[in-house]
């Protein structure tokens, strides 16, 4: 199928889902981004800036979940990069999770649970990239930039510029 | 950035580990540390996993520090001392190791009186488990050495990727101390000068032939050292005389006041316990704040989690009859 969305279609998504966040808490009061690593952060970083341009500064985490998967067993260990949540926490505020590629839902359940025993936010959100379908959980995101059908054998590969030196998504069949 | 060093399923000697492998050990115990020192005091982890402590011979520490590092990891424990069970009346170690798994263990951790009963269990063929080796004789004790390193690059993070540069003393009874033969292995790998220091019986056969510098006189070599290891005499272990006397070994082997005014400013003084006091290290010695000591017990904890941690994740439970 080859490149999904390129450099411009990124931003375009990420201004939206950005505006879409503001439209959603009535601001950005209480607000704090989360990214899930690598790329979920890469994505938080760049939704805070502009979200900064268009408002105000706003808080961005990580969230390391590697330690709260299910699949331990079946995978081998990743290196742990780190969990820093923002000075102040995350009780009483609007958690937005930021994270690549939407998938099983299995990630994000290990995030709830990080998430449940860091503090109480008010309420959890979720931002994506990329929504691929196949759910194997009762998980549905809140702010989506391309919503892209696949089947289950086919690769969805994300590259950001900070990480992989070039912006664009594609689908690779294995 | 590698995203997986082929995981191992087995930690059976410092020597299996290269280094690349032991920086994944050390950088993940910071990371534990680091997130166990916040809110998340207890990770969900090793959640439906069962370690076994299985330990032929008296440890109680080694056994708590395993322990602790399961339990914040949500892994369950069973701890197995062999004095009042059926060891006692015979059983041998493969029936022991049998009925434990039999009993659901994910992994085993074995502390033997005999040298490379670890490894036999890993090999054998008799379980499945992955299996942790906790000391075994005079032989090997990996996760002491892997917390002293974790230790010594606390104190020296100008050290964090390779300790060249560093000299470090490893000083007393070398040749019952598998502590001293897991850490000259794993401190080397890291590119430290390690230098052995004790009386020529304490020293083992075939010493010359280690990666290691040799001295008989701890005066000479200890201005020079970064770190000093003191390691304990081990009675228990020997049936002859080694030396003349204790206050005569104290004098010439022990980290008393006088040497302790002698180190470097910046040297860390360590002990893998229990201490003898007033015997291979002096009260002054260990209690001052050059000693690294109870941060050793502590790192103890955090090595334990990384260790378990990377042998048990990314190995699937092996299925019946096939063994990887």
């Amino acid at each position: 199928m080859g490149i999904v969305l390129e450099q411009s279609d990124i931003e375009r998504s990420l201004k939206r889902i950005s505006h879409e966040i503001i439209e959603r808490n009535h601001g950005i009061e209480g607000v704090i981004l989360l990214g899930i690593p690598t790329r979920g952060v890469t994505l938080a970083r760049r939704i805070g800036a502009i979200l900064e341009e268009i408002d105000s500064i706003i808080p961005v985490g990580t969230l390391d979940i590697t330690l709260h998967r299910d699949d331990l067993r079946l995978k081998a260990p990743k290196p742990l990069v780190g969990t820093h949540i923002p000075s102040g926490g995350i009780s009483g505020k609007n958690v937005v999770l930021v994270d690549d590629v939407l998938y099983s839902g299995r990630t994000i359940r290990a995030a709830l649970d990080a998430i449940s025993e860091l503090g109480r936010p008010a309420t959890v959100q979720l931002a994506v990239l990329v929504d691929r379908g196949h759910r194997e959980l009762p998980i549905r995101p809140d702010y989506v930039g391309k919503n892209i059908p696949t089947n289950s054998h086919e690769l969805v590969k994300v590259q950001l510029q900070e990480v992989d030196g070039i912006d664009q998504v594609e689908i690779l069949s294995s | 950035m590698m995203d997986t060093v082929a995981s191992p399923r087995h930690l059976l000697s410092t020597k299996d580990l290269s280094l690349s492998q032991i920086l994944e050990i050390l950088d993940t115990a910071r990371e534990l540390g680091r997130i166990t020192a916040g809110p998340m005091k207890k990770l969900p982890t090793l959640r439906g996993q069962t370690v076994v402590n299985l330990f032929f011979e008296d440890s109680t520490r080694t056994r708590l520090s395993f322990e602790s590092a399961a339990k914040r990891l949500s892994a369950d424990v069973i701890n197995f001392s062999a004095k009042g069970s059926s060891v006692s009346k015979g059983e041998g170690l493969k029936d022991t190791a049998q009925t434990l798994e039999a009993m659901g263990a994910d992994l085993i951790v074995i502390r033997h009186s005999a040298a490379g009963a670890a490894q036999l269990l890993a090999e054998s063929g008799w379980v499945r488990s992955s299996i942790v080796n906790a000391g075994d004789g005079t032989h090997e004790h990996p996760t002491q050495a892997l917390l002293d390193a974790y230790t010594i690059r606390t104190h020296f993070p100008e050290c964090e990727n390779s300790f060249s540069g560093l000299h470090i003393g490893i000083v007393g009874d070398i040749l019952h101390s598998r502590v001293a033969r897991s850490n000259v292995l794993l401190l080397t790998t890291l590119g430290a000068k390690v230098t052995l220091i004790a009386p020529p019986t304490l020293m083992p056969v075939g010493v010359e032939s280690w990666p290691v510098h040799i001295s008989y006189d701890l005066d000479d070599a200890l201005t020079s050292l970064d770190a000093i290891m003191m390691l304990r005499i081990q009675s228990e272990r020997m049936s002859e005389l080694f030396f003349p006397s204790e206050r005569e070994y104290a004098r010439d082997y022990g980290l008393g006041n006088v040497r302790l005014n002698l180190l470097k400013d910046k040297a860390i003084i360590m002990h893998p316990g229990p201490m003898n006091r007033g015997m291979e290290i002096s009260a002054a010695s260990a209690d001052n704040k050059k000693s690294a000591i109870l941060d050793q017990v502590t790192n103890g904890i955090l090595i334990r989690m990384s260790v378990l941690y990377l042998l048990l994740g990314g190995n699937p439970v092996p299925v019946e009859g096939v063994l990887v």
